[in-house]
């Protein structure tokens, strides 16, 4: 046996145990990390059919970005799981039985029937000087470059749509108004009162009226008994207070 | 050497689990869209096999292109299932009936 092939058993073993891992644990978690381990070991795979971009596009994207995507929604979300798992003993009976039939029907086929083995001869191996990634980006950037582009206007739409979708305006919420903000001049900011001093003193007074309203009060009723009425301000913040 | 014929069989098993997972978990919309993937895995594991063994890099350009897909199709399943969520308060496949199917 050798090195290629113990390779390739060993990750495909791990593999195919991650994916009945992610669909029988119990935990949302615990599949999606399940799934993890099964896109890693997938990719080993692809490396070992010379497709090293796309398992390392595999790695970056899917572990990457989509799995760590499916950890924060699995996470964020507060699932009660009890109901979830209802029936699963009682569809476990159905889905093996479809699935065992399946799998004896592809294998035998296969492996039994198929003589695909000798029309696809192992291929030689590549140099060390190629480069899977320039060929794979020669065939895409001219054969085609309109499903390129295809592909990237899908994702737009799919960047927008998850934004519309989620996105929410709560009514209680305060919001900014960045565009108000900017154009806003000093007319609606600022505003310049004329006022005289007398006038400007009873204001302060006023303002500060209702914490000393009490002291206040004591205090004018020991000055008029003292000496008279020339405290005017403590006057006015009195009856300024009155009404 | 690996035949062809091995990374065949890895991808039936592989598809064949995933339609297992829908199967079993078919209240559960989280992994149901968990088994998806695994399934666009298996189907991307022949499509590189056949590329592997062609000698033709269509096969790896369509991965690629699937790849794009499913990443799109993850990020707005999971968007309606946050929007679900947040409306009905629940993502039990059988407690959405509201449509009367």
């Amino acid at each position: 046996m050798d090195f290629k092939l113990l390779v390739f058993w060993v990750f495909s073993l791990v593999l195919v145990g991650a994916a009945v891992g992610v669909i029988t644990t119990r935990n949302p978690v615990q599949a999606a990390l399940f799934l993890v381990l099964a896109f890693v070991n997938s990719a080993v795979i692809w490396m070992l059919m010379e497709a090293e971009f796309l398992a390392i596009t595999l790695v970056l994207v899917y572990v990457g970005a989509v799995m760590v995507l499916f950890l924060f929604v699995v996470m964020m979300l507060d699932i009660n799981l009890a109901p979830l798992r209802e029936g699963f003993h009682k569809y476990l009976v159905v889905g093996g039985g479809i699935v065992a039939a399946i799998v004896f029907q592809m294998i035998f086929l296969i492996r039994v029937k198929w003589t695909g083995d000798d029309k696809f001869p192992q291929p030689v191996p590549k140099p060390a000087e190629y480069s899977n990634t320039e060929e794979l980006g020669m065939a895409m950037y001219t054969d085609y470059l309109f499903q390129f582009e295809v592909a990237a206007v899908i994702l737009l739409v799919a960047i927008v749509a998850a934004i519309a979708l989620t996105m929410r305006r709560r009514p209680l919420t305060k919001y900014q108004r960045p565009a108000e903000q900017v154009l806003v001049q000093k007319e609606d900011r600022l505003r310049v009162v004329e006022v005289n001093s007398q006038d400007n003193q009873d204001i302060g007074s006023i303002s500060n009226a209702a914490t000393k309203a009490s002291a206040a009060a004591k205090a004018n009723a020991a000055n008029h008994s003292d000496n008279g009425d020339n405290n005017p301000p403590i006057d006015g913040a009195t009856e300024g207070v009155k009404p | 050497m690996i035949p062809l014929s091995h990374f065949l069989t890895l991808g039936a098993i592989l598809f064949t689990l995933s339609i297992a997972g829908i199967f079993l978990n078919r209240k559960n919309v989280i992994i149901i869209l968990m088994c998806i993937e695994l399934m666009l895995l298996a189907v991307n594991t022949n499509f590189i096999a056949f590329s592997y063994f062609l000698g033709d890099t269509a096969g790896q350009v369509f991965v690629f292109f699937i790849l794009t897909v499913a990443a799109a199709e993850a990020a707005i399943g999971l968007a309606i299932l946050v929007v679900l969520f947040r409306t009905r308060g629940t993502i039990n496949v059988s407690d959405l009936d509201q449509l009367q199917g």
